[in-house]
């Protein structure tokens, strides 16, 4: 077996100048519909650099949740460049995707996404079982995230017999657990009521205080002024890309 | 191989972790591996058992004898007209075999009734209807390994004076004799009084026969002069230790040249012994297991397509699951590996299920009859590999479509 080195030269082309952690190069992303194409995408081009804290903004509709996949390397774009961390990742397998997501994505869904029959412990260590990690050093990664997320009391709960804010940190520290080159939350506190939204977003705070990059995508103005740069997406396109704090 | 070796570990745990949630579910999807693999393994205890009864039983009778009659003795499924038709073997025959065959230690005789029931066996008043009657030269004690357990054998001066003495064996002893003494003791046989002179020990039947221990044997010219008009003999000879082929060549050539059979023609008779008996059950029960393994795994087939449906549901119903798991980073073989190894845990579970109740069925038969059955190493082994293999024929379909989801629309899924 081919293992968890990719045995394809990943191409460096155009590596980007460091610091450098995304770039998406003139991104398209069609539907072929059989009579009509929609664009999804059109044209998307922006660099977001290590330790960025930035919201993607956008109603429904407008290609945020699209762009949201290619970001995440769950979906490869028509047409146009993404780099992640170096690396052309738009041009890559599905498997050399698994790997890329395992390695350099943490993502943080709207619902939470655990498993459910899974403790918050075995749910936090499921990523490094898919990279390989030995089960002693898994183990304690695992604890060492959760204790992060301030879950250190509640390892060996399962996600029923946890409240909605403790689940989305336990998912959070899953997202943490492989130090992944940027937590890519996809509205985080869309099932939280607001109280306890305040608590997740102080979280991704600290998280982005910590050094980590995070990208968040919302349509909840709110949520997005706690990034410190947005960047609004209208119709598959970048409407405007702003920095606010 | 290490990241291999921790999802194997991870997989399994999973696995057994689904058994434990839809027990029930689980259970009745297993049910028809759990089946076929009891009917597996029954079967095999109950053929090993009789192959155990064979072997002891032909061993009983003596590695060394060969058995000659004019067909073939031993299992038959019908006879041939040319073959029923077959001219008897002789008295002068066996005495042919004794002079002319080097390899050959030595030789008996036994005649028999052909047809209908034997005459009427009486003692007191207690009477046998069902026993075998023949009268056999003195060797015959000695060729067919014949153990005395009271009084004597008869002799060739006994059979030279066509006397009325029997031996007879130890049911017929249990029958006519309740706690008497049997020796010495008067028998009729239909109107003839015969003398009790010895008694035999049991021995090993082959599957099926009852009368083994049931018979009584009087000499040779005494049923001759009794029964005159039967003719049909049947000559056993015991060959010299290791030397059983050369036996039978010597014999065959002998019977050959007295019966007038041209070169090109097949025997006109036959000769058999206790491992060609053995060779020839094994092979009935060959074909006998053939069938029985097509029976049941027809049984399997319908198992296997339960096991495929409810693994179709089990990812319909994990689709969401298997798209966090591909969001996280496993990879398509993680995925099919995860579903190939729930399905055979699934089935593999029915085969240790099926194993245990095949092997109570083997305990219970050998407990409830006398009859031998145990389990043979090889039906388990082979009852549990079908049954995995059933899992990891039946699981790859819904495990390939399982790691097929796109990751995208499992996260999106209701």
């Amino acid at each position: 077996m081919s293992s968890r080195t990719l045995t394809a030269p990943l191409q460096q082309t155009m590596t980007p100048k460091d610091g450098v952690i995304i770039r998406t190069e003139n991104l398209w992303k069609t539907y072929d519909m059989g009579a009509v194409q929609v664009h999804a995408l059109c044209d998307v081009s922006f660099d977001i650099e290590r330790g960025e804290y930035v919201a993607i903004m956008g109603p429904s509709g407008s290609g945020k949740s699209t762009l949201m996949n290619l970001i995440g390397c769950l979906d490869t774009p028509t047409q146009g460049k993404y780099w992640l961390n170096g690396r052309l990742v738009s041009e890559l397998s599905d498997d050399e995707l698994a790997y890329i997501r395992n390695k350099e994505i943490g993502f943080v869904f709207q619902t939470f996404n655990l498993l459910s029959r899974a403790t918050a412990l075995h749910n936090v260590e499921l990523p490094l079982i898919y990279s390989g990690t030995p089960a002693a050093e898994r183990l304690e990664r695992a604890r060492e995230a959760l204790r992060k997320v301030e879950l250190g009391d509640r390892m060996h709960h399962k996600p029923n017999e946890l409240s909605g804010g403790q689940r989305q940190r336990v998912a959070i520290a899953r997202a943490l657990v492989n130090e992944p080159s940027i937590i890519l939350a996809d509205e985080p506190t869309g099932n939280l009521d607001s109280a306890t939204g305040d608590e997740i977003m102080n979280l991704f705070d600290r998280l982005h205080q910590a050094g980590n990059t995070i990208v968040l995508v919302t349509h909840e103005h709110d949520i997005a002024a706690r990034a410190h740069r947005i960047i609004h997406i209208r119709d598959g396109k970048v409407a405007r890309d702003e920095r606010v704090k | 191989m290490r990241a291999y070796h921790q999802n194997f570990r991870e997989n399994l745990r999973l696995a057994l972790d689904t058994l434990r949630t839809h027990k029930f579910r689980s259970f009745l999807t297993i049910l028809g591996v759990l089946i076929g693999t009891t009917t597996v393994i029954a079967v095999a205890s109950i053929f090993a058992g009789l192959d155990r009864q064979v072997s002891d039983a032909a061993k009983d009778f003596g590695t060394n004898t060969l058995a000659i009659f004019k067909f073939t003795p031993g299992f038959h499924f019908r006879l041939s007209r040319e073959e029923r038709l077959r001219k008897p073997l002789t008295y002068e025959d066996a005495v042919a075999i004794k002079e002319a065959c080097p390899s050959v230690e030595s030789v008996a005789v036994e005649n028999f009734l052909w047809w209908g029931p034997p005459p009427l066996l009486k003692y007191k008043g207690k009477e046998v209807v069902d026993y075998d009657l023949s009268g056999a030269t003195a060797e015959d004690f000695r060729v067919t390994n014949t153990n005395l357990a009271d009084g004597r054998f008869f002799t060739a001066v006994d059979d030279a004076h066509r006397r009325n003495v029997a031996v007879i064996g130890p049911d017929i002893v249990k029958r006519l004799f309740d706690h008497e003494d049997a020796i010495g003791k008067i028998i009729m046989i239909g109107s003839n009084a015969f003398e009790v002179i010895g008694t035999a020990a049991p021995r090993k039947a082959f599957p099926g026969d009852n009368s083994i221990n049931r018979w009584v044997k009087i000499p040779y010219l005494t049923f001759k002069k009794i029964y005159p008009n039967e003719r049909e003999n049947f000559i056993l000879a015991m060959a010299y230790e290791g030397r059983m082929a050369e036996a039978k060549e010597e014999i065959s050539n002998v019977l050959r040249h007295r019966r007038h059979v041209k070169p090109a023609e097949p025997d006109s008779f036959g000769i058999s012994s206790a491992e060609a008996f053995i060779q020839q059950f094994r092979q009935i029960i060959g074909t006998v297991v053939l069938v029985t393994v097509v029976i049941s795994s027809i049984g399997l087939l319908v198992g296997g397509i339960g096991v495929m449906n409810i693994m179709l549901v089990s990812v319909t119903e994990r689709t969401r699951e298997i798209g966090v798991r591909k969001a996280i980073g496993a990879r398509r073989r993680d995925i099919t590996w995860q579903f190939l190894l729930e399905a055979m845990t699934l089935t593999g579970a029915g085969g240790v299920l099926g194993i245990l109740v095949g092997a109570g069925i083997s305990l219970l038969i050998r407990t409830l009859s006398s009859f031998p059955s145990s389990v043979p190493l090889w039906s388990v082994a082979v009852g549990f590999i079908i049954a995995v293999s059933i899992g990891l024929f039946f699981g790859l379909w819904p495990a390939m479509k399982a790691s097929r989801l796109d990751p995208i629309v499992a996260l999106r899924y209701e």
